[in-house]
């Protein structure tokens, strides 16, 4: 491809921009306890609920950003940002597709995204398009058969608050970093989902089909609890891009698996990244953790990273039971001036536990991505196992990538692996396959989407389709 | 200031005594040195780059410097590699002439102590010196500094092929009061010379002395230098280096990092590969037994494109000994067409013994085939099971194998007065022991015929 057109491909812009809307019930920028208090009341909680977010508030104003990511930003300003905003009224939101930006929906006829839902993604007013409540209906009907309860991280603390009370922060405490003191003090979106013992969960969980998920939160702090012999499938996010007015986002994810519990929990993450400076691009901080106490319980975290400005992202196991499993699958994709910072912890605690890694990462443009990992065998981890390949792919002479994983081994019964390598696309591979008539571009996204291919076949399979039109969609043009 | 960093810098006034005819640069330089150190304070675990590794050990300790090189020759000479080969001797870091064996040095070859080219030609000394490494690098690179007084000078001239080896040895001795010592090396080998260097620790058992050595290594166009560095300090030594190599276009450095001695023990070494085909190569083995504390870290810097780099590490680990391995690999924007290897294997003999290891690749250009592979786990009882049905014992096969795990890195070692020393300094101290001992010695003797 000739280079200016690629310049150009790589120059475009997103597509989709930002949305700015004043909504009345926001409250104006600032943190301090009154805010705390009020978020707090407006959610109805009760007065536990808001000493829990009084003690991360005041643990977190101890303590400092961290530094020691591969990531270059300027300072974040918590006194500028507004800790509240009420959800949308549809009155405010396009009353239907006509009014919204054609190139949007064009990246969505080109991710294949069903026609009902794109309305849904380009924040349409839902109930104007199709009648949302009848499905969300017919599902929690299913899900109550079944016993198992999926609601908003609010509805949880005032419905079932012992659950709550006995779950939240125990995979990831208050004080466990910076971000997750932040969110710990001002949560205010999430989901709850309890699947109780011996219940496999009818069907896979999405973000999108609870109600009023569709404000995605600033601050979110999902909470899913999978009792003995348990399973469920979870979804989170979605392959288009996403709108959203915040800059700064800051989840948290706590998992719990009981004994012979299976949790898998898959991630696609497309957020704004930014223009070509990488100005105004999404800052994703985000603390993930799951916790396998109970024997035999598996845990498995799917990721597509493709969005966002900045990432930090370490979604971790806990392997305490007893032939537990952690499993961590991702894709990053980096471009234009994106920096992500990703990677996982697997803390092998349990006699017989096992993990394994496989990272992918490709970086285009002027992007810059690490992997950065832990692996740790206490003494008391007999025969654990674990295997891990991260492999990194570069796109052009100005990115980055870089690979920091730490290993800390503490039993001679335990073996561990670690691979990794750094390449470029394969100029033969490149030339096999043109020389068979597939286009450049087409050859890349090929060779690309074959590099993910072991991360992409542990996607549930509407996602895999999706997630690899995505790839090709992000690095689009990116090659020359 | 803190309380143990002013400890260390009373001592400075013991090496000031009688120096009033140094270059004013040298004082200047330690001043320097003292300052940084004074602000630095000594590494923390905080520090990222001593996450692993605690040096309280030496924080705390109290250490005077030596005053005299005395050691009886008899043991010295026990205690020295049968090599013929040039040689400088260090005891507790002050040179002893009568051990060291400096004639027939070849043409266009130049060894010294570093007091005495400092007094023969000091700007000479003074350009290279402290270019590689400022004060800057660590809180020990900077004490170094304060404290730079003595070591070694090596210079080869353009085109000068050194036949035999050249040996720096460092012996510690048991005294009354543990001491300290801060050798500071530099070589330059100039374009197209070629010499092999021997880097020896090695001390009288129950000695608890602390080394803390800064080496700089300057590698001209088309230079090749192999460098040994056997640490064999006695099991209570505190030792300290770092290597700092600087290598121009088509020169190549290769480092044997052996590591079998000393209580807390911490290299770092870092090439700059600085022009187009500079290759480096980095081997190392440490066994680690009892308490003992092995921490290595390794940084290959591609500066230019076309440069090549290549590691690969072996640790083995007994009793609650801990290890800690770091690689890494820099490729600086635009430095295209480079290979950087990485692999590091790690072999856990006991329950408590503990291994950290971080490889790490940072790059910043696309056209580059890096990788890194790192390994910690157990003996193959496949390999096990193999050896015992032909009629070999558990206890001798597992011996055998660990010998074979590490014969991986003592294969490369070009010189075997070195690779049979450590064949055997490891096997006598696996805990199968027993089971291998004659049989070592045996395959050494058929080696030889």
């Amino acid at each position: 491809m000739a280079s200016q057109e690629m310049e150009q491909l790589v120059r475009r812009d997103y597509k989709e921009g930002f949305v700015t809307d004043i909504e009345s019930e926001t409250l104006p920028p600032g943190l301090d306890e009154d805010v705390i208090a009020f978020i707090s009341n407006k959610k109805g909680e009760p007065e536990w609920m808001l000493e829990w977010r009084l003690k991360a508030y005041r643990a977190w104003l101890k303590m400092t950003t961290p530094s020691w990511a591969h990531l270059d930003y300027p300072p974040i300003d918590y006194q500028s940002i507004s800790y509240f905003s009420a959800p949308k009224r549809p009155e405010d939101r396009p009353q239907s597709l006509d009014e919204v930006d054609p190139k949007l929906l064009e990246t969505y006829e080109k991710l294949g995204i069903p026609l009902h839902e794109r309305a849904a993604l380009a924040g349409v007013a839902v109930d104007a398009v199709f009648d949302s409540v009848s499905v969300t209906t017919t599902f929690k009907e299913k899900l109550g058969e079944a016993g198992v309860i999926f609601c908003s991280i609010s509805e949880a603390v005032q419905e079932y608050p012992e659950l709550v009370k006995q779950y939240l922060g125990s995979v990831v405490p208050q004080t466990d970093n910076y971000f997750a003191a932040l969110n710990s003090a001002v949560f205010t979106d999430g989901s709850f989902v309890f699947v109780p013992k011996g219940v496999t969960c009818p069907m896979e969980l999405s973000t999108y089909f609870r109600i009023n998920a569709e404000n995605t939160g600033q601050f979110e702090r999902t909470l899913i609890i999978c009792e003995e012999g348990a399973q469920v499938s979870y979804l989170e996010g979605c392959t288009a891009p996403m709108r959203d007015e915040n800059q700064l986002h800051a989840a948290v994810v706590e998992l719990v698996a009981l004994d012979d519990a299976y949790i898998k929990y898959s991630t696609v993450q497309n957020w704004y990244p930014g223009d070509e400076d990488g100005k105004g691009g999404i800052y994703n901080f985000v603390t993930k953790r799951g916790d396998c106490r109970g024997d035999r319980s598996r845990i498995s975290w799917t990721q597509v990273e493709t969005g966002s400005a900045i990432t930090w992202k370490y979604p971790s196991c806990m392997l305490r039971g007893k032939d537990s499993k952690g499993e961590f699958y991702s894709v990053a994709v980096t471009n234009g001036r994106q920096q992500a910072d990703t990677g996982t912890k697997m803390v092998h605690i349990g006699e017989g536990s096992r993990s394994s890694i496989i990272s992918k990462g490709i970086s285009a443009g002027r992007s810059n991505q690490s992997y950065r990992g832990l692996v740790k065998v206490g003494p008391r981890a007999k025969g654990a196992r674990n295997f891990t390949q991260c492999d990194s792919l570069l796109i052009g002479d100005q990115c980055g990538a870089h690979t920091f994983p730490y290993q800390e081994i503490g039993n001679s019964t335990a073996t561990v692996e670690h691979e990794a390598t750094t390449s470029k696309i394969g100029e033969d591979q490149l030339f096999y396959c043109q020389s068979r008539g597939i286009s450049e571009e087409d050859a890349v996204s090929m060779i690309v989407n074959g590099f993910c291919k072991d991360v992409f076949q542990e996607l549930p399979m509407e996602f895999a389709v999706e997630a690899e039109a995505l790839l090709s969609v992000t690095l689009e043009g990116s090659v020359g | 200031m803190s309380e143990e960093t002013q400890h260390f810098l009373d001592r400075l006034a013991d090496i000031r005594a009688g120096r009033e005819s140094e270059p004013t640069w040298i004082a200047a330089r330690r001043q320097a040195g003292a300052a940084r150190f004074e602000a630095m304070g000594f590494p923390t675990r905080r520090d990222e780059a001593w996450k692993y590794t605690d040096v309280r050990a030496i924080a705390r300790g109290e250490f005077a410097l030596a005053r005299d090189a005395e050691f009886s020759p008899a043991s010295a000479a026990a205690l020295t590699l049968p090599i013929d080969t040039h040689r400088l001797t260090f005891v507790d870091g002050v040179f002893a002439p009568a051990l060291s064996t400096l004639d027939g040095l070849p043409e266009g070859v130049s060894l010294q102590p570093l007091s005495a080219a400092l007094v023969e030609n000091h700007e000479a000394v003074g350009g290279p010196l402290g270019r590689l490494t400022g004060v800057e690098f660590s809180p020990f690179s900077a004490l170094n500094t304060a404290f730079m007084e003595e070591g070694a000078v090596l210079r080869l001239a353009p085109g000068t092929v050194v036949e035999k080896p050249i040996t720096l040895q460092f012996l510690s001795r048991r005294g009354e009061a543990p001491v300290m010592s801060h050798p500071r090396v530099l070589v330059q080998a100039g374009g197209r010379s070629q010499a092999t260097l021997i880097e020896h620790h090695v001390g009288e058992e129950g000695a608890a002395n602390f080394t803390n050595l800064v080496e700089e290594v300057i590698l001209e166009r088309n230079a090749i230098l192999t460098h040994y560095k056997l640490q064999e300090a006695p099991l209570a030594d505190l030792h300290i280096a770092s290597i700092h190599v600087e290598q121009a276009r088509d020169s190549r450095y290769t480092s044997f990092n052996l590591n079998l001695g000393g209580a807390l023990v911490r290299t770092d070494l870092i090439s700059e590969l600085n022009g187009e085909n500079a290759t480096c190569d980095f081997y190392g083995l440490f066994y680690g037994e009892g308490r003992q504390h092995v921490d290595s870290h390794t940084l290959a810097n591609h500066n230019a494109p076309h440069t090549f780099s290549n590691e690969n590490y072996k640790g083995i680990l007994d009793d609650r000994a801990h290890g800690v391995f770091n690689g890494k690999v820099v490729v600086k924007r635009d430095s295209q067409k480079i290979e950087g290897f990485q692999s590091n294997a790690n072999l856990l003999l006991s329950d408590r013994a503990e291994i950290d290891a971080k490889p790490e690749l940072e790059i910043y250009a696309d056209d580059v085939k890096c990788s890194h592979g790192t390994t910690t786990g157990q003996l193959d009882e496949e390999a096990i099971y193999a050896l015992r049905s032909r009629g070999i014992d558990r206890q001798t096969a597992r011996g055998l194998l660990t010998l074979a795990f590490a014969g991986e890195v003592l294969e490369e070692v070009g010189l075997d007065a070195i690779s049979e020393r450590v064949e055997l300094a490891v096997a006598g101290k696996l805990p199968e022991r027993f089971n291998l001992a004659g049989l070592v010695e045996v395959a050494v003797a058929l080696d030889d015929e």
